[in-house]
């Protein structure tokens, strides 16, 4: 394959404008995806939960693969297998040391048991690799109406407990001081983060959903730390990345992952150098001041 | 039956009031039947070694842990967690550099974190923030991260987040810990104008009575599971210390500060039935 085909592989921009609107319900579902990831980015920012996150994902990869393999729907299996994994962290990793160490448990069993799965499964292969690296191109109308309500869920909870719940994971003690039932609101940020994986598995799959959980919060914190801000351009980073990555998959005929994560690599990348730059100007004019 | 023109001269009630409290942890007493009634207006500070309950009578206070035994009460009401009576200021714990919150933001959090949902009227809540900030003197950096800022700096606006409901009682778990001399007279400052100037019962826990010995009322010492009160001339002196510690320990004064020698690292715990 030489440069030229590679190219026409990752871009190809005939028949454009007869697939598009055949993708209309994934662009939905992908600017949904990104509505979540972008909100509760921040938060899996805010408690430390990178890890958390894979842990979950590897779960949720177990799920989905026996839902294919019994041949029900994969969306359910994948959002059963998240939200029990959560629960298990929620419960049972109060602590960031125990919780890490209860993640890397998990998260090879996960995945061993998906695999497992996979295995025994005969359909078509195609489906297999979608649960790991990304699939839906075609999401139909059912797996549409899912992720909906799963997104509406996930999107109302957060608003609802975003004050106490941002006050709960900077600054516990006076939180606790205040009142405010860490406990609770953990496990429910749990049982949400659960939801969030599983829906984002759906998009970029459950290797790659750092890329729409992590990155784009990452991204905005580095730029900004007004918070109505920070969320406003998590959620877009996030946005453009999904809604970008699918449109650009289309052109060519690759999956969808690899254009969602670069996307929301070079955001993440740009905010770093703004934050940089940021940081010098802010260094020389102490300077300034130490010298005057 | 009491007289309308009576109560007028009776002591003003007592914020916190508590009764043969006592609390352990295991089979070990941190402390056993103390009586003790916090009026408004009164500087507490609590002294002690490690281990002896300083912290767990804050939280106590709070409603975050029960007594083994007796009654505390907080306004009149058995305590309870969460009350807009009360405001707490921590230990100093540096926030994390990215927090995606400015200073401002910080203090709101103290006023209405607690609440549900997204947060209305915020006009009238940047007012409030903003009075707070220069109750502080915080104004200057209002708008810079929390995460940038000096250990002193994050730690006034936690004192903002303590008086944003104008509490009746101040809780203070070692505040001026890792500060520097600056910065440790304003937060002490602060603490006692909350005190004088509004009548707030303040109960200080601290290692270091110095910084803190010009308001101070009362002091409340534990250690190895026995207590005393008393004013700081009463309590700060070497048979009460060496009583308290089970050893010898010499008080001194000197140019209006208190300096102890020879305190142990553990304390001896005396048991009630063990005679001298």
């Amino acid at each position: 394959m030489d440069i030229s085909e590679i190219w026409s592989t990752v871009f190809s921009f005939q028949d454009y404008a007869e697939i598009l609107p055949l993708v209309s319900n994934s662009l939905i579902a992908g600017a949904l995806l990104g509505l979540v990831g972008g909100m509760i980015g921040i938060f899996v920012m805010l408690r430390d939960m990178a890890f958390a996150v894979h842990g979950i994902a590897e779960l949720s990869f177990a799920g989905a693969a026996f839902a294919l393999l019994i041949g029900t729907n994969v969306v359910l299996g994948s959002l059963v297998g998240s939200v029990l994994a959560s629960l298990v962290l929620g419960l049972m990793g109060a602590a960031a040391k125990d919780r890490n160490s209860i993640i890397g448990v998990l998260m090879p069993f996960g995945l061993g048991l998906g695999i497992l799965f996979l295995a025994l499964y005969e359909g078509r292969s195609a489906n297999k690799f979608g649960l790991l690296t990304g699939q839906i191109v075609a999401v139909d109308t059912v797996q549409l109406g899912l992720l909906a309500v799963c997104s509406v869920v996930v999107v109302v909870a957060l608003i609802a407990m975003w004050r106490p719940l941002t006050f709960a994971s900077v600054d516990p003690a006076v939180a606790a001081a205040r009142g405010i039932p860490a406990g609770r609101l953990s496990v429910a940020f749990m049982v949400v983060l659960g939801l969030s994986v599983a829906l984002s598995i759906q998009v970029v799959g459950s290797l790659l959903v750092l890329a729409l959980l992590i990155t784009p919060a990452a991204a905005a914190i580095r730029v900004t730390s007004n918070p109505v801000l920070t969320v406003s351009l998590s959620v877009a980073f996030a946005m453009t990345s999904v809604v970008g990555g699918i449109l650009l998959a289309l052109a060519g005929s690759l999956p969808i992952s690899p254009y969602v994560t670069t996307i929301s690599f070079l955001i993440y990348l740009v905010c770093r150098l703004i934050a940089w730059r940021k940081d010098k100007v802010r260094h020389s004019e102490k300077m300034a001041v130490v010298a005057a | 039956m009491p007289v309308n023109n009576a109560t007028a001269v009776t002591a003003p009630a007592p914020v916190v009031r508590l009764r043969n409290a006592s609390l352990s942890f295991g089979a070990r007493p941190l402390w056993d039947g103390l009586d003790l009634d916090i009026a408004p207006g009164e500087f507490l500070a609590v002294l002690g070694p490690n281990g002896s309950g300083k912290t767990t009578m804050l939280r106590t206070l709070m409603g975050l842990q029960e007594l083994s035994g007796g009654s505390v009460e907080v306004c009149g009401k058995p305590a309870a967690r969460g009350s807009r009576q009360v405001g707490t200021i921590p230990q100093q714990r540096p926030f994390d550099d990215n927090t995606p919150l400015r200073a401002r933001d910080l203090v709101a959090l103290g006023i209405d974190g607690h609440k549900w949902g997204i947060r209305l009227k915020r006009k009238a809540m940047r007012e409030r923030v903003d009075e707070l900030l220069e109750l502080v003197g915080a104004s200057a950096y209002a708008d810079r991260p929390v995460g940038v800022l000096s250990g002193g700096e994050q730690q006034r606006l936690r004192a903002a987040q303590a008086l944003a409901d104008d509490p009746r009682l101040l809780l203070c778990d070692e505040p001026l810990l890792s500060l520097d001399l600056h910065h440790q007279q304003a937060i002490s400052g602060l603490i006692h104008r909350q005190a004088c100037d509004h009548g707030a019962a303040v109960v200080f826990v601290t290692h270091e009575i110095n910084p803190i010995l010009q308001y101070v009322d009362r002091v409340l010492y534990l250690a190895g599971g026995r207590f005393h009160i008393g004013t700081p001339e009463e309590v700060m002196r070497s048979e009460v210390l060496s009583e308290l510690y089970g050893s010898p320990i010499e008080v001194f004064e000197s140019n209006g500060r208190i300096v102890v020698v020879g305190m142990p690292e553990t304390v001896n715990h005396a048991h009630p039935h063990q005679g001298v």
